[in-house]
């Protein structure tokens, strides 16, 4: 790891403080407040269990991107940050994240686990976990820099897996149900674990820090997607908790959001009843169980989904003609426990592309461009103009209705 | 651009640097290429309060705030690229004219002067303006003109060139909120859904039709009667020569005039023991 | 004739210096209080302080006491118990009484809080702002099963989508109150209102009377133990047929009207003759086993042409596996009738001292159609003292879709809940078939205030919506999350699925 660069040191020269400095007001990071903040990294005590996190119900802020190339070509990461640094006002430096995908091209078939881990003794137990079902074919510490000074980092490792055929038999469950299971397990009940992201050939990169700072932090300057999310965070309470950050990732699932769900409580329960385990007590969360339920358990067709999330209104399904009217009702009467209420902007990254939805009266902006092959997406139009230099077409997507942006070629929708 | 990429990539965001100002005559024109906003504001301040009376701001990108607070009717900002959140906000008196899209929170709760805005505006547009102009040359998002009010010879007046989304006119306290459907790519109506659900004072006008089912039953719509057009044509034809469209054209399409159905829209709701 | 020892409860006063002597009150009372001698003479042990008198008083010269007969203190021998006693030891007869437990058990809504959102989340204006109530009573299907429709969209496949289900524009309904125990101008009066605001009311057990066949589609068919009125025409009048199991003020008993109240159009509609009792067995002796039920269910699913079927069920201590059985046998909808419901007539020790409240019955009966999976194949309906809109609004967070009302829908149309339903002379022309009590009723009226009650916890329901942030009723419904419990113990709040205040 080379020099350490320092965070929140203003490109003029001025030092470093946590406090706002003098009457300019500058967007610092926000002190933590929490004096029981999980303990350092890697030091002596008990490891913390992550779920515990969970009291602490984290909202969902503030700012958000997603662009694809449809064409299937790679992008270099700094699309994305410069698309999230221009936002940087809609975050607080407690959080933030990208997702990329095709980011692994020479193991595209293995599911890659992203660890954060609080130390050595946790990293063991994930190994021993993942071995009881999995080959592990590489694992290796992922590459990062040295974090300055007041921000702490978990170790952060990758591990390169292919389920073992014989616990896909002895368990009688397809490859991404074994993934699912042993996600949920390790992170409700491996102290000190938790899983970024469990996909094939995509990542995510988070922790709690700026966008900017994020992305320098893991080198994504040596990666390149087909798609990227980007995320920054506006927590009113403050875990020093880097699994918190977005993007929420399950399987090739990877969700940033912006704005909070407040039929969570009913989401949840309906989640639990096929098996999902909400433990992380983020919103966030029971997005992306919903979609995997949806999409891979139910077969339901990806804008299908979408208004399940985000149905229209009653007196907009009667005004349909016959069939469609039908079919939405029948949509919302099965799917209303999955409905999201509250407001929300939201990018789901999958390994086929991407969708954005707003919830049903479009409480959080966003804003969408074409350029080319490429899709973008965010919730200021100048991170589209940071990216996209000469856009086709730019447009407010309307409420509850998807951008899709989908990936020529690739062979899987989900999973 | 306004990130700019170290060597080793590393992106940095907005520096925090005062932009370079070059002064000619009673002007003043600020690079404010990636240049964070307090800067980019505080040297517009300065500027004005150096004598200039027009400030061009080149290569913005996202700033935000730009406008906000000012006061000075002879004041006038030229805003070159997309302007951040909250142009204008509680602004009274100078004129901003935006040269691309603005993004939401435009005028917030402005108090006088005047916004001229080329390209389309995003939501929240106008919110609890009390007086001044806003003009927009294309579209406007969701929950634009809420609850603006007037108050003695305070008006305000909102146009829309474009086509706008639901909420528009939201409780609507006095002023005047028009729209106008114009050279728009969006498909789909005009106006959106809850047309100027809780209004109960100003003036809606909306070029073209408005099926009923779009506002609820505290509003009706009815053709606006020559009067009327008569009242509204030196707003639009202020709005037109703002914008470059041409007055016949906007004349050409009968209007509909969107009143509240009482002023008490809420009486017969609520009872007591 | 023995003296009885049981007082007088209320005490009559007439102020004479107001009274206009015009005999007003002695034509109004239903129980027989006032005989008339130059000015109105009561006697004060028949009265129940239903306020007939007093409302319908030209004069205002009526009022009602509590007697200040002081009886010795005794914290465990109530007044009440003291005189059930005197009573039966002067006939020997089981004590009657009408209308839901009136004791003052904890209540558990009250208990029970709700949330509302700030800053982070920011609450809905619901006079503004879209604000959806509408509820689908019936089975949902699991899935939603589609193909692609050839132009680049989607529709559902043949025989897939949403059936048999009831639209409802709100999540209340009227509770079966049967016609019998209640005049028909009673249900005309709920009928009318249902039609108006686009919801439903319920038969009860007495039949479908042929005035109500032009409101059928909002009109729950009841099929209970003494099958009145029950035959293939009732059957598919109805927007949904319900078989009632049990209720909550009686669980486990039978239903009794005494003949006084069968007169011509009651032994019509409920097709028995006249003055006979109507006696409803305690159980169907049709179902001895939950196989039984099905096969009953399915009975009136083809009887029907598959319209949605409800089993209503008081809630007891197994109601939670009760409601799993009754789903499992193929139910559309669950009502579940809380310890608190009202009646016509019950025995007073049954309705006070048998049931479970209905707050936990519709915590446990979700929660256990969760674990089984199967809670989108039966709707719940919630009963048993629905007292407000607040109360409608914990019951659908709790895992409720409706409420049904019959004690407020009463109360509504004048009840002031003197309990005396029983004796079949209910001054406000509600519970009784006296023509002359029964003409009291206008329909119209009726309907009127019905409608308006409805209306206005919609209203109120909205308001509480809005306040949650969220802006459809299936964002509350189960949502426990939304629920703290104020003074609850903690095993009653995991019982309840819901944090103490401050979690």
């Amino acid at each position: 790891m080379s020099d350490a660069p320092t965070y929140g040191v203003p490109t003029d020269g001025a030092p470093t403080s946590g406090a706002p400095t003098g009457g300019d007001f500058l967007l610092e990071r926000m002190p933590t407040a929490r004096p029981h903040a999980p303990a350092s990294f890697g030091g002596a005590g008990p490891r913390p269990a992550y779920r515990a996190e969970a009291a602490f119900k984290i909202h969902g802020g503030c700012g958000l991107m997603g662009i694809c190339d449809e064409s299937g070509a790679l992008m270099p990461a700094d699309l994305a940050v410069r698309a999230m640094a221009v936002q940087r006002d809609r975050g607080n430096g407690l959080g933030a994240g990208f997702a990329g995908y095709g980011i692994y091209p020479e193991l595209p078939e293995h599911f890659c686990l992203h660890l954060m881990l609080h130390d050595e003794r946790a990293r063991e137990e994930v190994e021993a976990t993942l071995e009881r079902s999995f080959v592990i074919d590489q694992a290796e510490p992922i590459p990062t820099r040295h974090f300055g000074a007041g921000v702490e980092a978990p170790l952060l490792w990758r591990y390169f897996v292919l389920p073992d055929p014989h616990a896909l038999e002895t368990l009688e469950i397809g490859p991404e149900d074994l993934v699912v299971h042993t996600v949920m397990q390790i992170n409700s009940s491996v102290d000190g674990a938790f899983v970024a992201s469990s996909g094939r050939n995509m990542g995510a990169f988070k922790g709690v820090a700026f966008p900017e700072e994020i992305a320098h932090f893991y080198r994504l300057e040596e990666y390149e997607a087909h798609t990227w999310l980007g995320h920054n965070r506006f927590p009113t309470n403050t875990p020093g908790w880097w699994g918190g950050a977005h993007p929420f990732n399950l399987l090739d699932l990877s969700i940033v959001h912006n704005g909070e769900i407040s039929s969570y409580g009913i989401n949840s329960r309906y989640l639990e009843q096929f098996g999902y385990k909400c433990s992380l007590g983020t919103d966030t969360e029971v997005i992306a169980y919903l979609f995997d339920l949806m999409l891979r358990r139910h077969g339901l067709p990806l804008e299908l989904a979408c208004d399940a999330l985000a149905s229209p209104l009653w007196s907009e399904i009667d005004r349909l003609p016959p069939e469609e009217r039908e079919l939405k009702r029948s949509l919302r009467a099965v799917y209303g426990p999955a409905m999201l209420n509250g407001p929300f902007a939201i990018v789901l990254g999958f390994s086929g592309g991407m969708v954005a939805l707003n919830d049903r009266i479009k409480l959080r902006p966003l804003v969408a461009a074409r350029q080319g092959s490429r899709l973008m997406v965010a919730s200021e139009e100048s991170s589209i103009r940071e990216v996209l230099d000469a856009p086709d077409e730019v447009w407010a997507p309307r409420a509850g209705e998807p951008v899709i942006a989908r990936v020529k070629g690739a062979s899987r929708v989900v999973g | 651009m306004t990130a700019s990429t170290s060597f080793d990539g590393r992106v940095v965001g907005y520096s925090r640097a005062a932009p370079p100002v070059v002064r000619s005559g009673d002007a003043a024109t600020i690079d404010c290429r990636g240049t964070y906003h307090t800067y980019v504001n505080k040297a517009v301040r300065q500027a004005f309060d150096e004598g200039a009376h027009t400030v061009r701001l080149d290569n913005i990108n996202g700033q935000r705030y730009i406008g906000t607070g000012l006061s000075g009717e002879g004041r006038r900002i030229e805003v070159h690229g997309t302007p951040g959140q909250a142009l204008g906000m509680f602004m009274d008196g100078p004129t901003i004219e935006v040269f691309g899209n603005a993004q939401d929170g435009v005028g917030n709760t402005m108090n006088g002067g005047r916004i001229v805005v080329h390209g389309s505006a995003g939501d929240v547009l106008g919110y609890g303006m009390r007086c001044g102009r806003i003009y927009i040359g294309g579209d406007v998002g969701y929950r634009v003109g809420i609850h603006m009010k007037a108050y003695k010879d305070l008006r305000p007046v909102l146009v829309c060139g474009g086509k706008a989304r639901d909420f528009f006119g939201e409780y609507m306290a006095g002023g005047l909120l028009v729209l106008l459907g114009m050279h728009s790519r969006l498909p789909g109506p005009v106006v959106g859904g809850h047309l100027a659900t809780g209004m109960h004072g100003g003036e809606i006008y909306v070029r073209g039709e408005v099926e009923p089912w779009r506002h609820g039953k505290d509003v009706t719509a009815f053709p606006a009667t020559d009067a009327e057009m008569e009242g509204l044509s030196g707003v639009l034809a202020d709005y037109c020569a703002a914008v470059a469209k041409d007055l016949d054209e906007v004349l050409a399409v009968p209007f509909v005039r969107v009143r509240p159905a009482s002023l008490r829209p809420y009486s017969e709701l609520y009872t007591s023991l | 004739m023995a003296t009885s020892f049981v007082q007088a409860e209320f005490r009559v006063c007439i102020d004479d210096d107001r009274c206009h002597h015009c005999g007003r009150c002695v034509q109004q009372c239903g129980w027989g209080v006032y005989t008339f001698d130059e000015r109105p003479l009561p006697d004060d042990v028949k009265c129940r302080a239903c306020h007939r008198c007093v409302t319908f008083c030209p004069a205002h010269a009526i009022t009602i006491e509590k007697s200040p007969l002081a009886f010795r203190d005794n914290a465990s021998w109530q007044i009440g118990l003291r005189k059930s006693i005197w009573r039966q030891a002067e006939t020997g007869g089981v004590m009657l009484t009408g209308m839901g437990n009136d004791k003052p058990y904890f209540s558990v809504f009250d208990h029970l809080v709700l949330d509302a959102c700030q800053v982070t989340n920011p609450s809905i204006d619901p006079l503004r702002e879209p604000m959806e109530l509408r509820t689908y009573l019936g089975a949902k299907p699991d899935a939603v099963e589609v193909e692609a429709d050839g132009a680049g969209g989607f529709r559902l496949k043949p025989g897939a989508g949403l059936r048999n289900n009831v639209e409802l524009e709100t999540p209340i309904i009227f509770s079966p109150m049967s016609y019998g125990s209640v005049s028909l101008n009673v249900h005309r009066s709920l009928a009318l209102a249902a039609e108006r605001c686009g919801t439903l009311m319920n038969t009860g057990e007495g039949g479908l009377h042929a005035d109500l066949y032009p409101y059928q589609d909002h009109v729950i068919v009841q099929v209970a133990s003494g099958r009145f009125g029950v035959d293939p025409e009732y059957l598919n009048r109805g927007a949904a047929v319900e078989i009632k199991v049990g209720q909550g003020a009686k669980p486990g008993i039978g239903g009794h009207l005494p003949g006084e109240k069968i007169d011509e159009d009651v032994s019509i509609t409920r097709r028995i003759p006249r003055g006979s009792d109507a006696i409803s067995p305690a159980p169907h002796h049709d179902i001895y086993s939950i196989e039984d039920l099905r096969q009953l269910i399915y009975a009136i699913k083809e009887a029907t042409g598959y319209k949605p079927v409800g089993v209503k069920i008081a809630a007891v201590h197994n109601v939670a596996a009760i409601a799993t059985g009754v789903v499992h046998a193929g139910a559309d909808y669950v009502y579940l009738d809380g310890f608190r419901g009202g009646t016509g007539a019950a025995p007073q020790v049954v309705r006070d001292h048998i049931g479970i409240p209905l707050e936990i019955a519709i915590a446990v009966v979700d929660q256990r159609l969760r674990d089984e999976g199967i809670r989108n194949r039966a709707s719940i309906i919630a009963a048993g003292s629905i007292r407000s809109s607040a109360d409608m609004a914990k019951a659908i967070a709790l895992g409720a879709d409706v409420v049904a009302i019959g004690t407020a829908a009463l109360i509504a149309l004048g009840c002031h809940l003197c309990q005396g339903c029983h004796t079949g002379s209910c001054s406000w022309g509600l519970t009784t078939q006296k023509s002359e009590l029964t003409r009291r009723l206008d329909p119209e009226w009726g309907a009127e205030r019905l409608s308006n009650l409805v209306r206005a916890w919609s209203h109120e329901l909205k308001e509480i919506l809005g306040a949650l942030g969220v802006n459809a009723i299936e964002s509350l419904r189960g949502s426990r999350e939304r629920l703290r419990g104020v003074g609850l113990d903690a095993q009653t709040c995991e019982i309840l699925g819901v944090k103490p205040a401050g979690l």
